[in-house]
Protein backbone atom coordinates (compact mmCIF):
# COMPACT_ATOMS: atom_id res chain seq x y z
CA UNK A 1 0.00 0.00 0.00
CA UNK A 2 2.98 2.25 0.36
CA UNK A 3 4.08 1.21 -3.14
CA UNK A 4 1.30 2.97 -5.02
CA UNK A 5 2.49 6.37 -4.01
CA UNK A 6 6.10 5.54 -4.68
CA UNK A 7 5.41 4.88 -8.34
CA UNK A 8 5.26 8.63 -8.70
CA UNK A 9 9.01 8.54 -8.30
CA UNK A 10 9.40 6.93 -11.69
CA UNK A 11 12.32 8.46 -13.50
CA UNK A 12 11.34 11.34 -15.79
CA UNK A 13 12.53 11.06 -19.38
CA UNK A 14 11.02 14.14 -20.96
CA UNK A 15 10.18 17.38 -19.22
CA UNK A 16 8.00 19.75 -21.18
CA UNK A 17 7.97 23.30 -19.83
CA UNK A 18 5.66 26.10 -20.96
CA UNK A 19 5.58 24.88 -24.52
CA UNK A 20 3.84 27.09 -27.07
CA UNK A 21 3.66 26.27 -30.72
CA UNK A 22 2.56 28.40 -33.68
CA UNK A 23 1.73 27.69 -37.30
CA UNK A 24 2.46 31.16 -38.62
CA UNK A 25 0.11 33.41 -36.64
CA UNK A 26 -2.07 30.60 -35.42
CA UNK A 27 -1.21 29.25 -32.01
CA UNK A 28 -1.70 25.50 -31.86
CA UNK A 29 -0.28 24.61 -28.45
CA UNK A 30 -0.68 26.63 -25.25
CA UNK A 31 1.66 26.50 -22.27
CA UNK A 32 2.03 22.77 -22.13
CA UNK A 33 3.91 21.48 -19.11
CA UNK A 34 4.27 17.81 -18.33
CA UNK A 35 6.78 15.22 -17.11
CA UNK A 36 6.81 12.10 -19.22
CA UNK A 37 8.08 9.06 -17.33
CA UNK A 38 10.82 6.81 -18.62
CA UNK A 39 10.02 3.31 -19.87
CA UNK A 40 6.29 3.68 -19.57
CA UNK A 41 3.53 4.09 -22.11
CA UNK A 42 2.11 7.59 -22.12
CA UNK A 43 -1.07 8.07 -24.12
CA UNK A 44 -2.33 11.38 -25.46
CA UNK A 45 -6.05 11.56 -26.05
CA UNK A 46 -8.40 14.31 -27.11
CA UNK A 47 -10.77 15.31 -29.89
CA UNK A 48 -9.57 15.86 -33.47
CA UNK A 49 -7.59 19.04 -33.93
CA UNK A 50 -6.73 19.32 -30.24
CA UNK A 51 -3.02 19.39 -30.99
CA UNK A 52 -2.04 15.85 -29.96
CA UNK A 53 -0.11 15.15 -33.16
CA UNK A 54 1.39 18.64 -33.22
CA UNK A 55 2.58 18.15 -29.67
CA UNK A 56 4.03 14.73 -30.51
CA UNK A 57 5.95 16.28 -33.37
CA UNK A 58 7.50 18.92 -31.12
CA UNK A 59 9.25 16.12 -29.23
CA UNK A 60 11.48 15.15 -32.17
CA UNK A 61 11.33 18.55 -33.86
CA UNK A 62 9.50 17.19 -36.88
CA UNK A 63 7.55 20.44 -36.93
CA UNK A 64 10.72 22.22 -37.98
CA UNK A 65 10.03 21.03 -41.51
CA UNK A 66 6.88 23.13 -41.76
CA UNK A 67 7.13 26.65 -43.21
CA UNK A 68 6.42 29.31 -40.60
CA UNK A 69 6.41 26.95 -37.64
CA UNK A 70 7.62 28.43 -34.35
CA UNK A 71 8.15 26.86 -30.98
CA UNK A 72 8.53 28.57 -27.60
CA UNK A 73 9.36 26.99 -24.28
CA UNK A 74 11.47 24.00 -23.40
CA UNK A 75 11.50 20.30 -24.00
CA UNK A 76 14.16 18.64 -21.87
CA UNK A 77 15.19 15.11 -22.66
CA UNK A 78 17.38 13.70 -19.92
CA UNK A 79 17.66 17.27 -18.66
CA UNK A 80 18.87 18.79 -21.92
CA UNK A 81 16.69 21.22 -23.87
CA UNK A 82 16.23 19.98 -27.45
CA UNK A 83 15.40 23.52 -28.59
CA UNK A 84 18.78 24.91 -27.51
CA UNK A 85 20.99 26.37 -30.19
CA UNK A 86 23.61 23.98 -31.42
CA UNK A 87 21.57 20.89 -30.72
CA UNK A 88 22.19 18.17 -33.32
CA UNK A 89 18.73 17.70 -34.69
CA UNK A 90 19.70 14.54 -36.59
CA UNK A 91 21.08 12.89 -33.45
CA UNK A 92 17.92 14.00 -31.66
CA UNK A 93 15.71 12.25 -34.21
CA UNK A 94 17.87 9.17 -33.93
CA UNK A 95 17.20 9.13 -30.19
CA UNK A 96 13.51 9.96 -30.58
CA UNK A 97 11.98 7.67 -33.16
CA UNK A 98 8.60 8.18 -34.76
CA UNK A 99 5.93 5.91 -36.17
CA UNK A 100 3.29 7.57 -38.30
CA UNK A 101 -0.46 7.17 -38.51
CA UNK A 102 -0.36 5.90 -42.05
CA UNK A 103 2.33 3.28 -42.33
CA UNK A 104 4.98 4.57 -44.68
CA UNK A 105 7.26 1.74 -45.72
CA UNK A 106 9.77 2.85 -48.32
CA UNK A 107 9.24 1.26 -51.76
CA UNK A 108 12.27 -0.94 -51.21
CA UNK A 109 12.82 -4.45 -49.90
CA UNK A 110 12.00 -5.33 -46.30
CA UNK A 111 15.72 -5.60 -45.59
CA UNK A 112 16.47 -2.19 -47.11
CA UNK A 113 13.68 -0.61 -45.09
CA UNK A 114 15.15 -1.75 -41.81
CA UNK A 115 18.76 -0.87 -42.63
CA UNK A 116 17.86 2.57 -44.02
CA UNK A 117 18.46 4.30 -40.69
CA UNK A 118 21.61 2.41 -39.70
CA UNK A 119 23.07 3.09 -43.16
CA UNK A 120 22.35 6.81 -42.78
CA UNK A 121 24.21 6.72 -39.49
CA UNK A 122 27.22 5.05 -41.00
CA UNK A 123 26.83 1.28 -40.52
CA UNK A 124 28.28 -0.34 -43.63
CA UNK A 125 29.25 -3.86 -42.60
CA UNK A 126 26.86 -6.31 -44.24
CA UNK A 127 26.97 -8.79 -41.37
CA UNK A 128 26.26 -6.09 -38.85
CA UNK A 129 23.32 -4.87 -40.94
CA UNK A 130 21.92 -8.40 -41.17
CA UNK A 131 22.13 -8.72 -37.40
CA UNK A 132 20.29 -5.44 -36.96
CA UNK A 133 17.57 -6.62 -39.31
CA UNK A 134 17.06 -9.88 -37.46
CA UNK A 135 17.19 -8.28 -34.02
CA UNK A 136 14.78 -5.46 -34.77
CA UNK A 137 12.31 -7.57 -36.73
CA UNK A 138 12.20 -10.05 -33.84
CA UNK A 139 11.64 -7.17 -31.45
CA UNK A 140 8.84 -5.79 -33.65
CA UNK A 141 7.23 -9.26 -33.71
CA UNK A 142 7.54 -9.50 -37.48
CA UNK A 143 10.54 -11.79 -37.99
CA UNK A 144 8.67 -15.09 -38.25
CA UNK A 145 6.34 -13.71 -40.89
CA UNK A 146 9.00 -12.21 -43.17
CA UNK A 147 12.31 -13.98 -42.50
CA UNK A 148 12.09 -15.94 -45.76
CA UNK A 149 11.37 -12.93 -47.94
CA UNK A 150 13.55 -10.12 -46.68
CA UNK A 151 14.46 -9.19 -50.24
CA UNK A 152 10.81 -8.80 -51.27
CA UNK A 153 9.16 -5.42 -51.53
CA UNK A 154 7.79 -3.98 -48.30
CA UNK A 155 4.81 -2.73 -50.27
CA UNK A 156 3.51 -6.30 -50.60
CA UNK A 157 3.08 -6.70 -46.84
CA UNK A 158 -0.33 -6.34 -45.20
CA UNK A 159 -1.21 -3.07 -43.46
CA UNK A 160 -0.46 -4.45 -40.00
CA UNK A 161 2.81 -5.95 -41.14
CA UNK A 162 3.78 -2.65 -42.79
CA UNK A 163 3.20 -0.80 -39.54
CA UNK A 164 5.29 -3.31 -37.58
CA UNK A 165 7.97 -2.93 -40.24
CA UNK A 166 7.91 0.82 -39.66
CA UNK A 167 8.31 0.16 -35.94
CA UNK A 168 11.24 -2.14 -36.69
CA UNK A 169 12.73 0.52 -38.94
CA UNK A 170 12.54 3.04 -36.10
CA UNK A 171 14.06 0.59 -33.61
CA UNK A 172 16.96 -0.09 -35.95
CA UNK A 173 18.64 3.21 -35.07
CA UNK A 174 18.40 2.34 -31.36
CA UNK A 175 16.19 5.16 -30.13
CA UNK A 176 15.42 5.75 -26.47
CA UNK A 177 12.00 7.18 -27.09
CA UNK A 178 9.38 6.11 -29.60
CA UNK A 179 6.62 8.49 -30.64
CA UNK A 180 3.57 6.87 -32.20
CA UNK A 181 0.94 8.91 -33.98
CA UNK A 182 -2.21 6.79 -34.00
CA UNK A 183 -0.21 3.75 -35.07
CA UNK A 184 -3.21 1.43 -35.22
CA UNK A 185 -5.96 3.72 -36.46
CA UNK A 186 -5.83 2.33 -39.99
CA UNK A 187 -5.55 -1.32 -38.94
CA UNK A 188 -8.01 -4.15 -38.43
CA UNK A 189 -8.70 -5.41 -34.86
CA UNK A 190 -6.27 -8.33 -35.08
CA UNK A 191 -3.41 -6.16 -36.31
CA UNK A 192 -4.31 -3.55 -33.69
CA UNK A 193 -4.11 -6.17 -30.96
CA UNK A 194 -0.66 -7.19 -32.18
CA UNK A 195 0.56 -3.61 -32.06
CA UNK A 196 -0.89 -3.16 -28.57
CA UNK A 197 0.82 -6.32 -27.34
CA UNK A 198 4.01 -5.10 -28.91
CA UNK A 199 3.80 -1.84 -26.93
CA UNK A 200 3.79 -3.80 -23.67
CA UNK A 201 7.01 -5.53 -24.67
CA UNK A 202 8.68 -2.42 -26.01
CA UNK A 203 8.04 -0.33 -22.93
CA UNK A 204 10.57 -2.42 -21.05
CA UNK A 205 13.29 -0.82 -23.14
CA UNK A 206 11.81 2.36 -24.54
CA UNK A 207 9.84 5.36 -23.45
CA UNK A 208 6.65 5.22 -25.49
CA UNK A 209 4.32 8.06 -26.28
CA UNK A 210 1.23 7.21 -28.25
CA UNK A 211 -1.38 9.50 -29.70
CA UNK A 212 -4.72 7.80 -30.04
CA UNK A 213 -8.30 8.57 -30.91
CA UNK A 214 -9.41 5.42 -29.28
CA UNK A 215 -10.05 5.84 -25.56
CA UNK A 216 -10.37 2.12 -24.91
CA UNK A 217 -6.98 1.70 -26.49
CA UNK A 218 -5.48 4.38 -24.27
CA UNK A 219 -7.00 2.69 -21.22
CA UNK A 220 -5.68 -0.72 -22.31
CA UNK A 221 -2.13 0.12 -23.24
CA UNK A 222 -0.98 3.16 -21.30
CA UNK A 223 0.40 3.79 -17.84
CA UNK A 224 -0.08 7.55 -18.04
CA UNK A 225 -2.62 9.55 -20.00
CA UNK A 226 -2.75 13.17 -21.02
CA UNK A 227 -6.03 14.69 -22.15
CA UNK A 228 -5.70 17.57 -24.58
CA UNK A 229 -8.32 20.02 -25.72
CA UNK A 230 -7.96 23.04 -28.03
CA UNK A 231 -4.18 23.02 -27.79
CA UNK A 232 -4.07 22.79 -24.04
CA UNK A 233 -3.15 19.91 -21.79
CA UNK A 234 -6.23 19.73 -19.59
CA UNK A 235 -5.19 16.89 -17.39
CA UNK A 236 -2.29 14.52 -17.07
CA UNK A 237 -1.90 11.62 -14.69
CA UNK A 238 -1.94 7.90 -14.21
CA UNK A 239 -4.23 6.28 -16.74
CA UNK A 240 -6.18 4.58 -14.01
CA UNK A 241 -6.89 7.86 -12.29
CA UNK A 242 -7.78 9.72 -15.49
CA UNK A 243 -10.31 7.12 -16.51
CA UNK A 244 -11.85 6.38 -13.12
CA UNK A 245 -11.53 9.62 -11.26
CA UNK A 246 -10.74 12.58 -13.51
CA UNK A 247 -10.12 15.85 -11.71
CA UNK A 248 -11.40 18.06 -14.52
CA UNK A 249 -14.98 18.27 -15.69
CA UNK A 250 -13.85 18.49 -19.33
CA UNK A 251 -11.89 15.24 -19.04
CA UNK A 252 -14.84 13.51 -17.50
CA UNK A 253 -17.14 14.71 -20.26
CA UNK A 254 -14.75 13.51 -22.92
CA UNK A 255 -14.04 10.07 -21.52
CA UNK A 256 -17.70 9.49 -20.78
CA UNK A 257 -18.39 10.23 -24.43
CA UNK A 258 -20.30 13.45 -23.99
CA UNK A 259 -18.28 15.15 -26.72
CA UNK A 260 -15.42 14.41 -29.06
CA UNK B 1 -36.51 14.15 -77.72
CA UNK B 2 -34.84 17.45 -78.43
CA UNK B 3 -32.15 16.87 -75.83
CA UNK B 4 -31.53 13.38 -77.18
CA UNK B 5 -30.98 14.88 -80.64
CA UNK B 6 -28.58 17.43 -79.23
CA UNK B 7 -26.76 14.69 -77.35
CA UNK B 8 -26.24 12.86 -80.60
CA UNK B 9 -25.02 15.96 -82.40
CA UNK B 10 -22.50 16.84 -79.69
CA UNK B 11 -21.23 13.28 -79.60
CA UNK B 12 -20.83 13.32 -83.34
CA UNK B 13 -18.95 16.65 -83.33
CA UNK B 14 -16.56 15.56 -80.62
CA UNK B 15 -15.86 12.32 -82.40
CA UNK B 16 -15.29 14.17 -85.69
CA UNK B 17 -12.76 16.48 -84.03
CA UNK B 18 -10.83 13.52 -82.68
CA UNK B 19 -10.90 11.66 -85.99
CA UNK B 20 -9.73 14.80 -87.76
CA UNK B 21 -6.62 15.02 -85.56
CA UNK B 22 -5.81 11.38 -86.12
CA UNK B 23 -6.34 11.89 -89.85
CA UNK B 24 -3.91 14.84 -89.94
CA UNK B 25 -1.19 12.99 -88.05
CA UNK B 26 -1.65 9.82 -90.04
CA UNK B 27 -1.49 11.65 -93.37
CA UNK B 28 1.67 13.53 -92.39
CA UNK B 29 3.39 10.35 -91.39
CA UNK B 30 2.07 8.42 -94.38
CA UNK B 31 3.16 11.18 -96.74
CA UNK B 32 6.68 11.26 -95.35
CA UNK B 33 7.07 7.52 -95.26
CA UNK B 34 5.57 7.07 -98.75
CA UNK B 35 7.82 9.68 -100.34
CA UNK B 36 10.82 9.20 -98.07
CA UNK B 37 11.48 5.48 -98.25
CA UNK B 38 12.55 5.66 -101.89
CA UNK B 39 15.35 8.04 -100.91
CA UNK B 40 16.54 6.01 -97.94
CA UNK B 41 19.48 3.76 -98.60
CA UNK B 42 22.64 2.83 -96.77
CA UNK B 43 24.47 5.25 -98.97
CA UNK B 44 22.01 8.05 -98.11
CA UNK B 45 22.60 7.52 -94.42
CA UNK B 46 26.35 7.04 -94.48
CA UNK B 47 27.90 9.38 -97.03
CA UNK B 48 28.59 13.07 -97.42
CA UNK B 49 26.27 15.23 -99.48
CA UNK B 50 27.49 16.19 -102.93
CA UNK B 51 26.55 18.91 -105.34
CA UNK B 52 24.99 21.23 -102.71
CA UNK B 53 22.97 18.39 -101.26
CA UNK B 54 21.36 17.39 -104.53
CA UNK B 55 23.18 14.09 -104.46
CA UNK B 56 24.95 11.86 -101.96
CA UNK B 57 23.90 11.39 -98.37
CA UNK B 58 23.10 13.27 -95.21
CA UNK B 59 25.67 11.80 -92.82
CA UNK B 60 26.98 15.14 -91.50
CA UNK B 61 23.43 16.32 -90.77
CA UNK B 62 22.66 13.11 -88.84
CA UNK B 63 25.92 13.35 -86.92
CA UNK B 64 25.35 17.06 -86.32
CA UNK B 65 21.87 16.55 -84.90
CA UNK B 66 23.03 13.68 -82.69
CA UNK B 67 25.90 15.80 -81.37
CA UNK B 68 23.60 18.74 -80.70
CA UNK B 69 21.14 16.52 -78.87
CA UNK B 70 23.89 14.93 -76.79
CA UNK B 71 25.43 18.29 -75.90
CA UNK B 72 22.05 19.76 -75.05
CA UNK B 73 21.33 16.85 -72.67
CA UNK B 74 24.70 17.30 -70.96
CA UNK B 75 24.01 20.99 -70.35
CA UNK B 76 20.28 21.05 -69.72
CA UNK B 77 19.66 17.89 -67.72
CA UNK B 78 21.82 18.66 -64.67
CA UNK B 79 20.75 22.31 -64.68
CA UNK B 80 17.08 21.51 -65.02
CA UNK B 81 17.12 18.72 -62.46
CA UNK B 82 18.99 20.85 -59.94
CA UNK B 83 16.46 23.64 -60.42
CA UNK B 84 13.58 21.22 -60.01
CA UNK B 85 15.08 19.80 -56.82
CA UNK B 86 15.50 23.31 -55.48
CA UNK B 87 11.93 24.31 -56.34
CA UNK B 88 10.34 21.14 -55.05
CA UNK B 89 12.44 20.43 -51.97
CA UNK B 90 14.14 23.58 -50.75
CA UNK B 91 12.43 26.77 -51.88
CA UNK B 92 9.99 28.28 -49.44
CA UNK B 93 6.79 29.57 -50.95
CA UNK B 94 6.80 33.33 -51.26
CA UNK B 95 7.52 36.12 -53.65
CA UNK B 96 10.86 34.73 -54.82
CA UNK B 97 9.25 31.39 -55.59
CA UNK B 98 6.45 33.05 -57.55
CA UNK B 99 8.97 35.09 -59.53
CA UNK B 100 10.98 31.99 -60.41
CA UNK B 101 7.85 30.16 -61.52
CA UNK B 102 6.76 33.10 -63.63
CA UNK B 103 10.21 33.17 -65.22
CA UNK B 104 9.99 29.49 -66.08
CA UNK B 105 6.53 29.79 -67.59
CA UNK B 106 7.62 32.81 -69.58
CA UNK B 107 10.72 31.03 -70.77
CA UNK B 108 8.53 28.18 -72.03
CA UNK B 109 6.49 30.66 -74.07
CA UNK B 110 9.38 32.43 -75.76
CA UNK B 111 9.41 31.75 -79.53
CA UNK B 112 12.32 29.60 -80.61
CA UNK B 113 13.71 32.21 -83.02
CA UNK B 114 14.11 34.54 -80.04
CA UNK B 115 16.20 31.87 -78.36
CA UNK B 116 18.23 31.78 -81.55
CA UNK B 117 18.84 35.53 -81.41
CA UNK B 118 19.67 35.32 -77.72
CA UNK B 119 22.18 32.54 -78.41
CA UNK B 120 23.69 34.54 -81.24
CA UNK B 121 24.12 37.56 -79.01
CA UNK B 122 25.36 35.81 -75.89
CA UNK B 123 27.21 32.66 -76.92
CA UNK B 124 28.28 33.34 -80.50
CA UNK B 125 29.27 36.98 -80.23
CA UNK B 126 29.68 38.08 -76.61
CA UNK B 127 31.30 34.91 -75.28
CA UNK B 128 33.08 34.42 -78.62
CA UNK B 129 32.19 30.75 -79.04
CA UNK B 130 31.42 31.58 -82.67
CA UNK B 131 28.85 29.63 -84.66
CA UNK B 132 29.67 26.29 -83.09
CA UNK B 133 28.32 23.13 -81.49
CA UNK B 134 28.87 24.74 -78.07
CA UNK B 135 26.77 27.77 -78.92
CA UNK B 136 24.05 25.60 -80.45
CA UNK B 137 23.87 23.25 -77.50
CA UNK B 138 23.75 26.07 -74.97
CA UNK B 139 20.99 27.80 -76.94
CA UNK B 140 18.94 24.60 -77.27
CA UNK B 141 19.51 23.90 -73.58
CA UNK B 142 18.03 27.30 -72.64
CA UNK B 143 15.05 26.49 -74.83
CA UNK B 144 14.24 23.10 -73.32
CA UNK B 145 15.08 23.97 -69.70
CA UNK B 146 11.46 24.82 -68.82
CA UNK B 147 10.26 21.45 -70.12
CA UNK B 148 12.88 19.62 -68.06
CA UNK B 149 12.22 21.68 -64.94
CA UNK B 150 8.45 21.23 -65.09
CA UNK B 151 8.66 17.49 -65.81
CA UNK B 152 11.26 16.94 -63.09
CA UNK B 153 9.42 18.95 -60.50
CA UNK B 154 6.24 17.06 -61.21
CA UNK B 155 7.88 13.70 -60.69
CA UNK B 156 9.56 14.92 -57.50
CA UNK B 157 6.23 16.09 -56.14
CA UNK B 158 4.69 12.74 -57.01
CA UNK B 159 6.81 11.14 -54.28
CA UNK B 160 4.58 11.11 -51.18
CA UNK B 161 5.51 13.45 -48.33
CA UNK B 162 5.27 10.52 -45.93
CA UNK B 163 8.42 8.99 -47.44
CA UNK B 164 10.36 12.18 -46.77
CA UNK B 165 9.05 12.37 -43.21
CA UNK B 166 9.83 8.71 -42.60
CA UNK B 167 13.41 9.33 -43.61
CA UNK B 168 13.80 12.56 -41.63
CA UNK B 169 12.32 10.89 -38.54
CA UNK B 170 15.17 8.37 -38.65
CA UNK B 171 17.68 11.19 -38.32
CA UNK B 172 18.51 11.58 -42.00
CA UNK B 173 19.48 15.03 -43.24
CA UNK B 174 17.49 16.72 -45.95
CA UNK B 175 20.01 15.91 -48.64
CA UNK B 176 20.32 12.28 -47.49
CA UNK B 177 16.55 12.06 -47.66
CA UNK B 178 16.42 13.50 -51.16
CA UNK B 179 19.29 11.38 -52.43
CA UNK B 180 18.21 8.08 -50.91
CA UNK B 181 14.46 8.30 -50.59
CA UNK B 182 13.16 10.77 -53.16
CA UNK B 183 15.44 10.82 -56.20
CA UNK B 184 15.54 7.03 -56.71
CA UNK B 185 11.76 7.02 -57.16
CA UNK B 186 11.56 10.15 -59.28
CA UNK B 187 14.67 10.09 -61.43
CA UNK B 188 13.02 7.93 -64.08
CA UNK B 189 10.07 10.28 -64.32
CA UNK B 190 12.49 13.18 -64.52
CA UNK B 191 14.33 11.48 -67.35
CA UNK B 192 11.29 10.49 -69.37
CA UNK B 193 9.78 13.94 -69.06
CA UNK B 194 13.07 15.44 -70.09
CA UNK B 195 13.41 13.19 -73.11
CA UNK B 196 10.27 14.75 -74.53
CA UNK B 197 11.98 18.12 -74.30
CA UNK B 198 15.06 16.67 -75.90
CA UNK B 199 12.97 15.36 -78.79
CA UNK B 200 11.89 18.92 -79.35
CA UNK B 201 15.51 20.11 -79.32
CA UNK B 202 16.32 17.60 -82.05
CA UNK B 203 13.64 19.01 -84.33
CA UNK B 204 14.03 22.75 -83.82
CA UNK B 205 15.44 24.86 -86.63
CA UNK B 206 15.34 28.46 -85.49
CA UNK B 207 17.65 28.27 -82.45
CA UNK B 208 20.38 26.45 -84.37
CA UNK B 209 19.96 28.54 -87.50
CA UNK B 210 21.75 31.47 -85.89
CA UNK B 211 24.14 29.63 -83.61
CA UNK B 212 25.55 26.50 -85.21
CA UNK B 213 23.92 25.10 -88.32
CA UNK B 214 25.95 25.12 -91.52
CA UNK B 215 24.23 25.66 -94.85
CA UNK B 216 26.39 23.12 -96.62
CA UNK B 217 29.40 21.51 -94.96
CA UNK B 218 30.20 18.07 -96.35
CA UNK B 219 32.56 16.99 -93.58
CA UNK B 220 32.36 15.92 -89.97
CA UNK B 221 33.21 18.32 -87.12
CA UNK B 222 36.56 17.95 -85.37
CA UNK B 223 35.91 19.95 -82.25
CA UNK B 224 33.00 21.38 -80.32
CA UNK B 225 33.88 24.78 -81.72
CA UNK B 226 33.12 23.66 -85.27
CA UNK B 227 29.91 24.29 -87.15
CA UNK B 228 27.82 21.30 -88.14
CA UNK B 229 24.95 20.55 -90.44
CA UNK B 230 21.71 19.51 -88.76
CA UNK B 231 18.69 17.59 -90.05
CA UNK B 232 15.97 20.22 -89.58
CA UNK B 233 18.03 23.01 -91.10
CA UNK B 234 19.22 20.77 -93.93
CA UNK B 235 15.60 20.01 -94.67
CA UNK B 236 14.77 23.70 -94.72
CA UNK B 237 17.67 24.42 -97.05
CA UNK B 238 16.75 21.61 -99.45
CA UNK B 239 13.13 22.64 -99.51
CA UNK B 240 13.51 26.39 -99.95
CA UNK B 241 17.07 27.48 -100.69
CA UNK B 242 18.21 24.90 -103.17
CA UNK B 243 18.49 26.06 -106.81
CA UNK B 244 16.51 23.05 -107.96
CA UNK B 245 13.89 22.41 -105.29
CA UNK B 246 11.84 19.98 -107.34
CA UNK B 247 14.78 17.79 -108.30
CA UNK B 248 15.91 17.35 -104.72
CA UNK B 249 12.44 16.49 -103.45
CA UNK B 250 13.34 12.84 -102.67
CA UNK B 251 16.28 14.10 -100.61
CA UNK B 252 13.90 16.34 -98.66
CA UNK B 253 11.56 13.49 -97.88
CA UNK B 254 14.44 11.21 -96.98
CA UNK B 255 15.78 13.80 -94.55
CA UNK B 256 12.32 14.38 -93.09
CA UNK B 257 11.85 10.65 -92.58
CA UNK B 258 15.19 10.29 -90.77
CA UNK B 259 14.36 13.25 -88.55
CA UNK B 260 10.90 12.04 -87.67
CA UNK B 261 12.11 8.51 -86.95
CA UNK B 262 14.75 10.00 -84.68
CA UNK B 263 12.31 12.17 -82.73
CA UNK B 264 9.58 9.53 -82.49
CA UNK B 265 12.22 6.99 -81.47
CA UNK B 266 13.31 9.24 -78.62
CA UNK B 267 9.70 9.69 -77.50
CA UNK B 268 9.02 5.97 -77.74
CA UNK B 269 12.04 5.29 -75.56
CA UNK B 270 10.64 7.75 -73.02
CA UNK B 271 7.25 6.05 -72.97
CA UNK B 272 8.72 2.55 -72.66
CA UNK B 273 11.03 3.51 -69.83
CA UNK B 274 8.16 5.17 -68.00
CA UNK B 275 6.09 1.99 -68.22
CA UNK B 276 9.04 -0.04 -67.00
CA UNK B 277 9.72 2.22 -64.02
CA UNK B 278 6.05 2.44 -63.03
CA UNK B 279 6.14 -1.30 -62.58
CA UNK B 280 9.28 -1.16 -60.49
CA UNK B 281 8.17 1.37 -57.88
CA UNK B 282 4.70 1.62 -56.50
CA UNK B 283 3.36 3.15 -53.35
Amino acid sequence: MVKTEQQNNTEVKIQVKDLNFFYGDVQALFEITMDIPSRQVTALIGPSGCGKSTFLRTLNRMNDVIDGARTEGKVLIDGKNIYDHGIDIFQLRKRVGMVFQKSNPFPKSIFENVVYGPRIHGVKNRKELSEIVEKTLIRAALWDEVKDRLDKSAMDLSGGQQQRLCIARSLAVEPEILLMDEPASALDPVSTLKIEQLLQVLKQDYTLIIVTHNMQQAARVSDYTGFMHLGQLIEFGKTNQIFTNPREKLTENYISGRFG
Amino acid sequence: MRSAGREKLVGWLIRAATYFIVFVIASIIFNIIYNGTTAISWQFLSTMPRNSGAEGGILPAIVGTLLLVAGTIIVALPLGMATAIYLSEYAKSGRLMRTIRLAIVTLAGVPSIVFGLFGLGLFVIFLRFGASIVSGCLTLACMILPTIIVASEESLRAVPKSLREGSLALGATKWQTIRKNVLPYSVSGMLTGSILGIGRAAGETAPILLTVAAFYLPKLPRSIFDQVMALPYHLYVLATQHPDVVKVRPMQYGTALVLIVLVLGVNLAAILSRIHIRRKYKW
